[in-house]
This record gives C-alpha cells, sequence and structure tokens, in this order.
C-alpha cells in the first residue's frame, strides 16, 4: 500500500471540497433561483467537464497553465504562481473538473424548496443571510453533503486529468490512482490490487452513503 | 395624515396587467375576489414586495413601502407585514414553536418562546409547540401560519386564500377563529378568496377583480344586490341575469317600466336608464318570492311569472329551483326557497309553480352582451 500516494489523494480531496463548498453553494443556489441571459451558456460550460474525456480536458489544462502563454504567463508574471506539475495546479485542476459534481446536486436541493418557504422567511423579517442559515442550508443539507461525498470520492479516484496536469512526481503530484498505475506498470499486482480494492470500498461506502442521505431527505419533513 | 392604514395603487400592463387602487382601513378586512388568474395574490405579493410592478405605491401608516415614482423600495424583511400563503408555507425542518420564533427575532430568546406560546395560545394550539408541522392537520397549519404572521406584529395582515386547504368543517371552524380574532386587532386584513361566499362572510368591504383591474368595491351586501355592471353581476355569481328594454318611467308612482322578453316588469325607479335603452338587468334570488298553492295573496300581482320547474336540488336547508318560465325561448330564472316551504307547498320536478320578482329587488345595469341572451 502506497500510503504517501493515499495521503496526498485525501490531502488533494479535501482541499478540492474547502474550495468547491462555498462554491457550489453561491453557483447552486444562484443557478436554482436566478433567470438571466446567458444561464443556459453558463449551464452548458458547467456541465463540460462531465461528458469531456478526463485527458482531453487534462491537455486543455496543460495548455492554459503553461508558463510559456497565455493564462499560465500571466500567472507565472502577476503572482509568480507555477500551476503545471505540482499539488496547487493538481488542486485547480480538481476544483474545475468537480464542478458539475458539486454544483449541479447542489442546484437540485435549492431548486427543491418551494418559493414559498424563502419568500415567508422574509416576511417573518429574516435577512436573505439569515434565510441561507436557518432555512435554506438546513433544507438542502442532504444535497450539499451528497454533492461533497461525490466530489471527495471523484477527486480520490481522478487519474486522466491529475497525470495530465501533475504528473507522476512522488510525494507531490502522484494521487493513488496514478500509483495504482505505477504499481501494474511495475508488475507489482499486490499492491495494485490492495489499492485498487482500497479504492473500490471506498467508492461503495461513498454511493451507499449518498443513497442513504437522497432517501432521508425524500422521507423527512415530507 | 391619511384615515387609511394602507394605501395600495399598482398599475402595469406587462407581464401580468395591473390596475388597482385600494385602501384599508385599521381593523377593516377588505376581500379581494376574482377568477383564478385576475391578479388577486400578485396584488398580495407586491403589498409584501415580493412583487414590483412598474408602477406603484404603497403607503402603509404613514410609512411609504414603495415608490416606483421615486425609486423607493423597502424589500420584504424590513416591512411588517403578515402573509398567510394558500398552503401555508410552514419551514418544514423547525417545530411549531420554532416556526413562530423565526418571526420574534428582534426579542431575546426567553421572550421569544413566551410570546410564542402566547400567540400558540391564542391560535388554540397549546401542546403543539414541539410538533413538526407534517405532524399536524391542515387546519393546524393553517393556525400555525396565522400565528406565525402574527408573531411579526404586523401593520397590514394579507391572507393568500388561507381556507383552500381544508375541508369544509375545518373551514366553517376556522371563519369563526377568524372572526373572533380580528375583534382584537387593529390593522387592516386583506383576504384574497375566489368563494363569493366566504367574502361575504368574513370581509367588511370587498373589490371585485378582473384582468387585473378593480371592477367595483363595496360592502359584500351592496356589491350582491347592486353590481355595476353584468360582469360584476356574473363574477358575483348571480344566475338571474338578463338582457331588457326600458318602456318608460312613472315619477309618481317610482316606477320603472321594462320589456323582458314577452313580459313587462315593473322595477323601482331608477332615472338613469332611458326609454327605449336596451339594459342588463338582474334579480337575487332572495328577492323572488314563491305563490303559496294554498293561499294566494294580493302580493303574487307584483311581477308575476309562471313556469315549470325542470331542476330541483335539496341543500343546506334550501331548494334551489331551476324554473322554465318560457320552453320556446327557454328562459329559466332561479329561485331558492326554504325546504320546509318547499315541502309544504309540494314542490318536485315537473311541477308547475308561480313566483313574484319583488320590483325592488329588480337591479337595473348597462347593457352588455351576456353569454346566453335572454
Amino acid at each position: 500500500m502506497d500510503w504517501l500516494a493515499l495521503t496526498l489523494s485525501i490531502k488533494l480531496s479535501l482541499v478540492t471540497l474547502l474550495f468547491l463548498l462555498p462554491i457550489g453553494i453561491v453557483f447552486g443556489r444562484y443557478l436554482a433561483y436566478k433567470q438571466f441571459f446567458g444561464k443556459s451558456l453558463l449551464q452548458t460550460l458547467l456541465t463540460l467537464p462531465l461528458v469531456l474525456p478526463p485527458t482531453v480536458l487534462g491537455y486543455y489544462m496543460l495548455v492554459a497553465f503553461s508558463p510559456n502563454q497565455g493564462l499560465g504567463l500571466w500567472l507565472a508574471n502577476t503572482f509568480g504562481a507555477r500551476l503545471v506539475f505540482n499539488f496547487e495546479g493538481l488542486v485547480l485542476a480538481s476544483i474545475i473538473f468537480n464542478l458539475p459534481f458539486a454544483i449541479q446536486p447542489m442546484q437540485r436541493a435549492f431548486a427543491a424548496i418551494p418559493r414559498e418557504i424563502r419568500e415567508a422567511a422574509a416576511c417573518c423579517g429574516m435577512s436573505p443571510g439569515r434565510i441561507l442559515w436557518k432555512i435554506e442550508l438546513p433544507l438542502a443539507w442532504q444535497g450539499i453533503v451528497s454533492a461533497m461525498v461525490m466530489c471527495f470520492a471523484h477527486t480520490l479516484g481522478e487519474f486522466g486529468i491529475v497525470l495530465m496536469v501533475g504528473g507522476n512526481i512522488p510525494a507531490e503530484t502522484q494521487t493513488i490512482a496514478i500509483s495504482i498505475y505505477d504499481r501494474v506498470q511495475a508488475f507489482d499486482d499486490q499492491a495494485a490490487s490492495i489499492m485498487s480494492l482500497s479504492l473500490l470500498l471506498f467508492s461503495m461506502l461513498t454511493i451507499s452513503l449518498t443513497y442513504w442521505l437522497t432517501e432521508r431527505s425524500e422521507t423527512k419533513h415530507v | 395624515m391619511s384615515d387609511f392604514a394602507i394605501e395600495i395603487s399598482l398599475q402595469q400592463q406587462y407581464p401580468i396587467p395591473l390596475d388597482v387602487q385600494l385602501h384599508c382601513r385599521p381593523g377593516e378586512l377588505l376581500a379581494l375576489v376574482g377568477p383564478s388568474g385576475s391578479g388577486k395574490t400578485t396584488i398580495l405579493r407586491a403589498i409584501a414586495g415580493l412583487y414590483q410592478p412598474k408602477n406603484s405605491c404603497i403607503i402603509c401608516q404613514g410609512e411609504t413601502w414603495q415608490d416606483t415614482s421615486q425609486q423607493q423600495f423597502i424589500p420584504t424583511h424590513q416591512r411588517h407585514v403578515g402573509l398567510v400563503f394558500q398552503k401555508y408555507a410552514l419551514f418544514p425542518h423547525l417545530t411549531v414553536l420554532e416556526n413562530i420564533q423565526q418571526a420574534l427575532a428582534h426579542l431575546t430568546q426567553h421572550d421569544q418562546q413566551s410570546e410564542a406560546l402566547d400567540l400558540l395560545k391564542k391560535v388554540h394550539l397549546e401542546g403543539m409547540e414541539h410538533r413538526y408541522p407534517k405532524t399536524l392537520s391542515g387546519g393546524q397549519q393553517q393556525r400555525v401560519a396565522v400565528a406565525r404572521a402574527l408573531a411579526r406584529r404586523p401593520k397590514v395582515l394579507l391572507l393568500d386564500e388561507p381556507f383552500s386547504a381544508v375541508d369544509q368543517v375545518t373551514r366553517r371552524k376556522l371563519y369563526r377563529e377568524l372572526l373572533a380574532l380580528r375583534k382584537e386587532l387593529a390593522i387592516p386584513i386583506i383576504l384574497v378568496t375566489h368563494d363569493i361566499e366566504e367574502s361575504t362572510l368574513l370581509a367588511d368591504r370587498i373589490a371585485i377583480l378582473h384582468h387585473g383591474s378593480i371592477l367595483q368595491t363595496g360592502t359584500p351586501k351592496f356589491v350582491s344586490a347592486h353590481p355595476d355592471t353584468a360582469m360584476v353581476a356574473r363574477l358575483m355569481d348571480q344566475s338571474n341575469l338578463f338582457t331588457a328594454h326600458i318602456l318608460e318611467h312613472e315619477v309618481e308612482s317610482n316606477r320603472t317600466r321594462l320589456r323582458w322578453q314577452n313580459f313587462i316588469l315593473e322595477a323601482t325607479y331608477q332615472p338613469q336608464f332611458s326609454a327605449g335603452q336596451r339594459v342588463c338587468w338582474m334579480i337575487q334570488s332572495a328577492n323572488i318570492l314563491l305563490h303559496r298553492r294554498d293561499r294566494p295573496s294580493n302580493g303574487d300581482n307584483e311581477n308575476p311569472l309562471y313556469g315549470t320547474i325542470i331542476e330541483y336540488i335539496e341543500s343546506n336547508g334550501l331548494a334551489n329551483i331551476l324554473l322554465q318560465i318560457d320552453p320556446q325561448l327557454k328562459i329559466e330564472i332561479t329561485v331558492n326557497v326554504p325546504l320546509h316551504v318547499a315541502k309544504r307547498n309540494k314542490l318536485g320536478l315537473d311541477e308547475h309553480i308561480g313566483v313574484s320578482l319583488l320590483s325592488e329587488g329588480i337591479h337595473l345595469m348597462p347593457y352588455q352582451a351576456l353569454r346566453k341572451e335572454t
């Protein structure tokens, strides 16, 4: 078992969640409640990572983050930031490819709250911030937790994008999925099988948890 | 300062047409009555600040809540408004007590609890404070919604068809409770309903709405007996609505004569219509008297009509009768008589009976094409 890779994967997943939680809430809520010009286009862009092959997405990120041109060059010149083949780049890539997994369930969870409930809260004198904290988040939390669980599991197992953007640097960008690939290449079947089984069990656990939460949200309070 | 606790002026063409001027006094219950899509709920939402018509001005107890000409708008959470939603919109994840406490955030935790318990007592829900909304009946949920709306110490109480989601028995009970509660409240109450009977029972004044415009306001009794137009009469569910021609006015006898098909009818003097003019007219069932078969009287000579009962339905202590006056022209009038009167006169299907239209009950209105011209 490559504990270093596992630790790195868990660290990457947790840091990604830290960013995705507020991003998902803000975008999910906005998309659920607001009608605006270009909403369909924005939703299409946010859904793209779901349908694009990870290697394609990873390739575009590699090009975009490259310090020799465009965004990567600007980031390097302005902030001195380098986003390819390091952990920071992996985090940004993880955030981008997880956007639909975070935003869509949260959007559905916010949209499921009847408009009258939010309006009744405003009539009770509750400010928009208090409505979010006291009414919307408690009613949408199953959706939010489901989204976070899915993102965590997805990041833990992601291969194509991580390899493209991060490469395969032990302790820096070598996640567990890449480590499994590495072990297979080195004919270390035992290590590959232990790590694969661990990921399989973990994935089953997260999906079960998601289903359980969804069922709870359907039966509770309705 | 104006006598009115709230003054509302809303105008817009699109997307929902609105042309509304309304006011309501402290302690008055005003019912907005109209069919679905007439703009009733939109008006309530505008008062609460949940919808902003293009041109609007709402002044509540001297405080301007919104005035588009001054680009002034106070958001919902800063208006002291109590709104009871059609489906109550209780917070499903909070207990009854917590639901009410949300509207009492300005008080300390201890005061919130005692105030919320007081309100629950007021709406007869003692002992239910720790229940969740889904465990309550429709009537109980409505009471929680009322308590929550009152907890806000509202300057106006808005009720959006609050009785539509409960059964008939509960509804009657809730009517009585609202009538009792309103005696304690010195704020204007605006009730939205499509139920004429409900508005007549509860409201001091009604406003008849159609396509976003107010057609008439007045006491329920006055509006139902004296609608300004045939459209108002129809919206007030007046079934005896017909067209006729004015024959003449007789000032001495305080009479206006009109020709209705083959009949000459006498109404009380209504000089706003000139001789020869085509008009609509209506009469409420309460102004149609049944001729007693066993004992004819002089009153039977007042606008007498004779016909055959073609529909006879007994309900709520009344016999609802559809009387066919002329089979060729298919002229039909609706007559309601107490059940005991119907029984005593042996009324039933195909029976031939006579009725009198009380002349003071015949109300004339400007001509308007009716769906079925009679």
